[in-house]
């Protein structure tokens, strides 16, 4: 199956694609704090309209000496980065750009969230924001090594840094099988960079909303969303580098992505009420220590398979 | 015609922000106009088809950027980080080192004859690359990088023998910032 490159009438159309799938993520995510709160189920999927129209008829908070041209760019800085990274992801046969260094792209991109995050803390000139921004950099310094050499594995598995060549490689045998814990890597570095769950300490009510805390209206609704857009992308990253893409029975291979980014997106919306929220201080040794070393193991163990295969 | 206009907009950017680094007031300001800087640069790589290293210069600059974020919070005393200053200190030196190597560099590249290319690119360029890398450069590769490491920890070490971020021991039983035990 080869991916051919769409053309560009239909980046519109992707875009809207990623949005959508990250409304239904919000929704899901409104229904459980609905059931969480003793309310019905039903009343919270409505949650991200709801959001939305009370964000966009809210003002935009203003603080004193704030760095505003940093401050928007670090606060639009989030959903631009989830749309670069989709703009690389095969969907089924299509793909908005074909880059022969497609895994590059989007550790590059991740890599922008560093600023972002940093810059929406940095911008409003406010204590709380700006603990956040460091928050999440300390956090930054534990998921981003390990997220790097997890790319790894499937690229050098495949041969190919072009993510439909990753995808066509795994034909018959999905990656997560033979790399198991690369996949879970880089399922919680998805996590850490849309700051979410374990993860969302750069946010969290530790530091009173840190990066958020001085975050309304439309700002706060472009953060929001970002996160939730930056969650789909990741969730459809991972199902196209370790769990077979558009592969599968029956099923067209687009609808098969489609599916596949669903289920995992779930999963990661539903953690969010399992686990505690980690400090990133604490995050450091552990993430240093065991993680990473285990993650460098995955990729010997991969790489002498590929050359005992060739 | 197009990467023509893509060459010269990137190449303004880069000269821009590059400027922008010595003429803002804030530390935030110079670290990601230097940052934007250095994502034109790396974009205009892609114009040589040099796809792979221009993204990952890209990936690498905005890291460091970001870093040096860090850094400058960390070790800036009373945080003039956080407030507006000059960008610029010892000016006359500066002006000196910065326009005689201008001078050289340019009329390097102005006097000097250009060599006609001998060859032709490897058809994979990031293989190529990586054969380089991990082949007849491998022992440059992993000299420097100890020795980069090294400097480092070395700087750091000297310059913050006990400061904010000190853990106070090397392990999670240790003690938190205040002396108190954590469990």
């Amino acid at each position: 199956m080869t991916v051919v490159q769409v053309p560009p009438g239909w980046v519109p159309v992707a875009g809207l694609l990623l949005l959508g799938v990250a409304t239904a993520a919000a929704s899901l995510d409104g229904a459980l704090a609905a059931r969480s709160a003793g309310r019905t189920l039903g009343g919270g999927l409505l949650t991200p309209l709801a959001e939305t129209a009370r964000l966009l008829n809210q003002r935009r908070r203003a603080t004193l000496a704030a760095d505003t041209p940093l401050r928007r760019l670090g606060i639009a800085g989030l959903l631009t980065a989830a749309l670069l990274m989709a703009a690389v992801i095969p969907f089924g046969r299509w793909t908005v750009a074909d880059l022969a260094v497609g895994v590059v792209w989007f550790n590059a991109v991740d890599v922008l969230l560093w600023a972002a995050v940093w810059l929406a803390g940095w911008g409003p000139n406010s204590v709380h924001p700006l603990v956040g921004g460091y928050r999440f950099l300390a956090q930054a310094l534990c998921y981003e090594l390990p997220l790097m050499f997890a790319l790894t594995a499937p690229a050098v598995a495949a041969g190919s840094l072009r993510l439909g060549d990753v995808v066509a490689a795994q034909q018959g045998l999905w990656f997560v099988v033979w790399m198991p814990v690369a996949f879970a890597v880089c399922c919680a570095a998805v996590l850490a960079f849309s700051v979410w769950g374990p993860f969302a300490a750069p946010l969290g009510s530790g530091s009173a909303g840190g990066v958020l805390a001085e975050a309304a209206g439309v700002d706060r609704w472009l953060v929001q969303a970002g996160r939730y857009a930056l969650l789909t992308a990741g969730a459809a990253f991972t199902v196209t580098a370790f769990l077979g893409g558009g592969q599968g029975p029956l099923l067209p291979a687009w609808l098969w992505v489609l599916v596949k980014t669903a289920v995992l997106l779930a999963a990661f919306v539903v953690l969010r009420r399992r686990l505690p929220v980690v400090r990133p201080e604490r995050l450091a040794v552990p993430a240093w220590l065991v993680v990473l070393p285990l993650t460098l193991l995955q990729l010997l163990v991969v790489s002498v398979v590929v050359v005992v295969r060739a | 015609m197009l990467s023509g206009i893509v060459f010269w907009v990137l190449a303004v950017v880069a000269v821009a922000a590059g400027v922008a680094v010595f003429r803002v007031d804030s530390m935030a300001r110079a670290t990601y106009a230097l940052a934007a800087s250095f994502i034109a640069v790396g974009l205009t790589l892609l114009l040589l088809d040099l796809q792979y290293l221009g993204i990952v210069t890209v990936l690498m600059m905005v890291m460091e950027m970001a870093v040096m974020g860090i850094y400058m919070i960390m070790f800036m005393g009373m945080n003039p980080a956080l407030m507006p200053m000059s960008m610029v200190h010892g000016k006359r030196a500066a002006l000196t080192v910065s326009i005689g190597t201008f001078a050289v560099l340019a009329a390097g590249a102005l006097l000097v004859p250009w060599p006609t290319r001998r060859g032709a690119p490897a058809p994979d360029l990031v293989r190529s690359l990586g054969e380089a890398v991990m082949g007849s450069k491998m022992l440059v590769m992993m000299t420097v990088s100890p020795v980069l490491f090294a400097t480092i920890v070395a700087a750091l070490v000297l310059a913050l023998p006990r400061g904010r971020y000190d853990r106070l021991g090397d392990d999670l039983r240790g003690n938190d910032l205040d002396g108190r035990a954590r469990r």
